[in-house]
């Protein structure tokens, strides 16, 4: 598409919006995108792009996906244009490509990474069209957004671009039926032993054959339909992965194989989805040609974002916050899971309700029920505390789940959690939508304030 | 009693895989027969006492109406027999005459109701919703790509005080033929209802049933009875 002056304009008021936006000090953001989209519908097809695309998309892990593909880039010696300080919708990418452009709309860098919103593909793609998009799933996540998996499945098939490379996760059996014309390689995780015979969770989006409806047989599952399944009528099956990794929680390793040869990588923690996070990093940057030795090195330094994860241990007891996603019910079984099986006694706070909704309406909680809340009520899990509007909510849930009522506290504002917090246990988790940052690291670092008091600190 | 779920491996979105849980739990001593979709239904040859069956994907419709045509006269003597169903969802559109895309082309449905649904999957609807049947409030969320038109008043469900019913600016939501009741209302419905579930009960024979975590789930219903009747509380977005 050329450049015309309407083009022009909005280019010039949406840099101007960010100009202002940094003398007031503010955080990148979507906005002078909006502008710069309202005044000029197709400006995403006007200006110009960098020479190489990486797209990221998927329900769950690819903020983290992003987040390594752009550090790991950067510490590579490669300058990379990002969305990663504004957001993953066309506005976001806008902002981005705005940012990295000239008065001229002629783009300033030769790689960008954008993450961008499965739901968004629609007003993205037309416009952008990426070398390379990682998908790094497909789940159940918001009702009101996104509806069902099949749904965006259907929606990214669409729009993505014919000559876009996928790499894509062999052992998710909705992302990666995504396109099936085009190009694409599969990464996928070996058998574990803790992988099991069939679904333990509510939600199983993959139990029919989509070729002939025939109840699949699941080979393995690790979680919801994260597996690896066949149809017993007909040809359906797993694609088989070109990338193939091999994990070991124990020395927290990974090493993946590809083309007969196999390279080392660190993994941050003990998570499975930080695993799958990791091996489709990898297949990625080794599709987009860097040296898989080199990215070990790198990826070896790489964090996981505070407000994602922490832990510190005080005296005898682990502080940890972990984001949970409100209103995604696999994000949030995947961490209940994952607290369930850590060693020692927990107790666990719960920050989940949607700030907006809770604002201004009454939050639609149908997703709670799709979140395995029964885990939550392993024997190594002391209490349950939750705070916020929507708590009464929990508690139905969690007794619905099984879980003892004298297990189950909740308070009504979040900041009032650390009260009902009794100290007898080896662990702490405050576990927070995405959008309560701020309020789960206050209520953290009270926890830790009182833990040192406790401890005779200063606290 | 025999409760059937109908097809729950496909027909259990937005949280109805505890509403069915929730189901057995209200009613401990029935049996119940999860049917598979490549499985006659259990209705066919034997007596039920409740049908459920929940919301799905779109091509999960179309599956069913497949799959549940041929006994189109079957589900007309039931429902005229007064068996209980509890339909929830985009399922209920499988009862009506036909779903159309918004392309134009029409899926035929059951036919039972004279009702037609159309899609629209770039719009997608949600909303609280707030109604009365016989007295008993309810209160529900809604959404979802579609709504049901056509001649509903004789056959409502629910009277509408706050939110749209089968369709934007309908008063009446969902469908009710005796004891037929389909509805679009998620919450899951029966968890966020406690005297609903008390009145589907009695309509099983269970007269002054309580229902699995009554307490609870009664201060919850109350509070969110509070927010759905306060003015101020937005119902669309």
């Amino acid at each position: 598409m050329k450049k015309n002056l309407r083009f022009f304009i909005a280019l010039f008021v949406a840099k101007a919006a960010m100009v202002a936006q940094r003398l007031l000090k503010m955080n990148a953001s979507y906005f002078p995108g909006k502008i710069a989209i309202t005044l000029c519908p197709d400006f995403l097809g006007r200006i110009d792009k960098p020479e190489t695309i990486i797209g990221v998309t998927g329900t769950n892990g690819k903020t983290t996906c992003c987040n390594l593909i752009i550090d790991s880039l950067t510490d590579l010696g490669y300058d990379v244009l990002n969305n990663r300080f504004g957001s993953n919708i066309n506005a976001g990418v806008a902002s981005s490509l705005i940012s990295g452009s000239t008065l001229f709309g002629k783009a300033k860098k030769r790689i960008a990474v954008f993450e961008i919103d499965e739901r968004s593909s629609v007003r993205i793609y037309p416009y952008v069209k990426p070398n390379y998009l990682l998908c790094t799933n497909l789940f159940r996540d918001s009702i009101r957004r996104n509806a069902h998996s099949e749904y965006i499945l259907d929606i990214i098939s669409k729009y993505v671009p014919k000559s876009t490379k996928l790499v894509l996760n062999a052992d998710d059996l909705v992302s990666s039926r995504i396109a099936p014309e085009n190009e694409r390689v599969y990464f996928g995780i070996e058998k574990m032993e803790s992988d099991l015979p069939e679904s333990i969770n509510i939600v199983n989006d993959m139990r029919l054959c989509p070729v002939c409806n025939s109840e699949l047989e699941y080979d393995f599952v690790r979680y919801h339909h994260i597996g690896r399944a066949h149809c017993p009528n007909c040809d359906f099956a797993s694609p088989d992965p070109e990338y193939k990794a091999t994990v070991d929680f124990k020395n927290l390793s990974l090493t993946m194989k590809h083309d007969s040869k196999s390279f080392q990588f660190k993994l941050v923690n003990d998570s499975i989805f930080n695993a799958y996070n990791l091996t489709a990093v990898v297949a990625l940057l080794e599709q987009f040609g860097i040296d898989p030795e080199k990215l070990s090195e790198v990826i070896s330094n790489q964090k996981i974002v505070e407000t994602r994860f922490s832990n510190e241990k005080i005296g005898n007891i682990e502080v940890i916050s972990n984001m949970a996603k409100g209103q995604n019910p696999i994000a949030c079984s995947c961490v209940f899971d994952y607290v369930r099986k850590a060693e020692g006694t927990k107790e666990v706070i719960l920050l989940l309700d949607d700030v907006h909704d809770n604002a201004v309406s009454s939050e639609n909680i149908c997703w709670i029920y799709d979140a395995d809340f029964e885990f939550l009520g392993d024997e190594s899990i002391k209490r349950v505390i939750i705070g916020g509007v929507r708590a009464i909510d929990y508690k139905v849930r969690l007794e619905i789940a099984g879980v003892g009522k004298e297990k189950i506290v909740c308070v009504e504002k979040e900041s009032d959690t650390p009260d009902a917090v009794r100290w007898d246990a080896d662990k702490i988790y405050v576990l927070h939508e995405l959008y309560r940052n701020d309020e789960a690291l206050a209520v953290r670092d009270e926890i830790k304030r009182r833990l040192r008091q406790k401890q005779g600190g200063e606290g | 009693m025999t409760v059937e779920f109908l097809y729950p491996a496909l027909a259990n979105l937005y949280g109805e895989a505890v509403e069915m849980k929730y189901i057995e739990k209200c009613l401990p001593d029935a049996e119940i027969v999860k049917t598979k979709v490549n499985e006659e239904p259990y209705f066919v040859k034997n007596d039920v006492d409740l049908i459920y069956m929940g919301p799905m994907t779109e091509r999960g419709q179309e599956i069913v109406i497949e799959k549940l045509s041929p006994f189109k006269e079957r589900l007309e003597q039931l429902i005229s027999e007064n068996k209980v169903f509890l339909i929830i969802g985009n399922a209920l559109e499988i009862f009506g005459d036909y779903i159309e895309n918004e392309d134009g082309t029409k899926i035929k449905a059951l036919g039972i109701f004279n009702t037609y649904a159309k899609r629209k999957m770039m719009n997608r609807y949600n909303s609280l919703y707030f109604g009365e049947l016989d007295g008993i409030k309810i209160v529900g969320f809604k959404a979802q790509f579609s709504h049901s038109y056509g001649e509903n008043e004789s056959e409502g469900l629910f009277n509408t005080l706050r939110g749209d019913g089968l369709h934007p600016g309908s008063k009446f939501e969902g469908l009710r033929r005796n004891n037929f009741f389909g509805t679009y209302l998620l919450g899951p419905l029966l968890i966020l209802n406690p005297d609903f579930t008390k009145y589907l009960l009695s309509l099983l024979g269970i007269e002054n049933a309580s229902v699995p975590c009554e307490e609870d789930i009664r201060t919850a219903y109350e509070k969110r009875l509070k927010e759905f009747e306060n003015p101020k509380t937005v119902y669309f977005g």
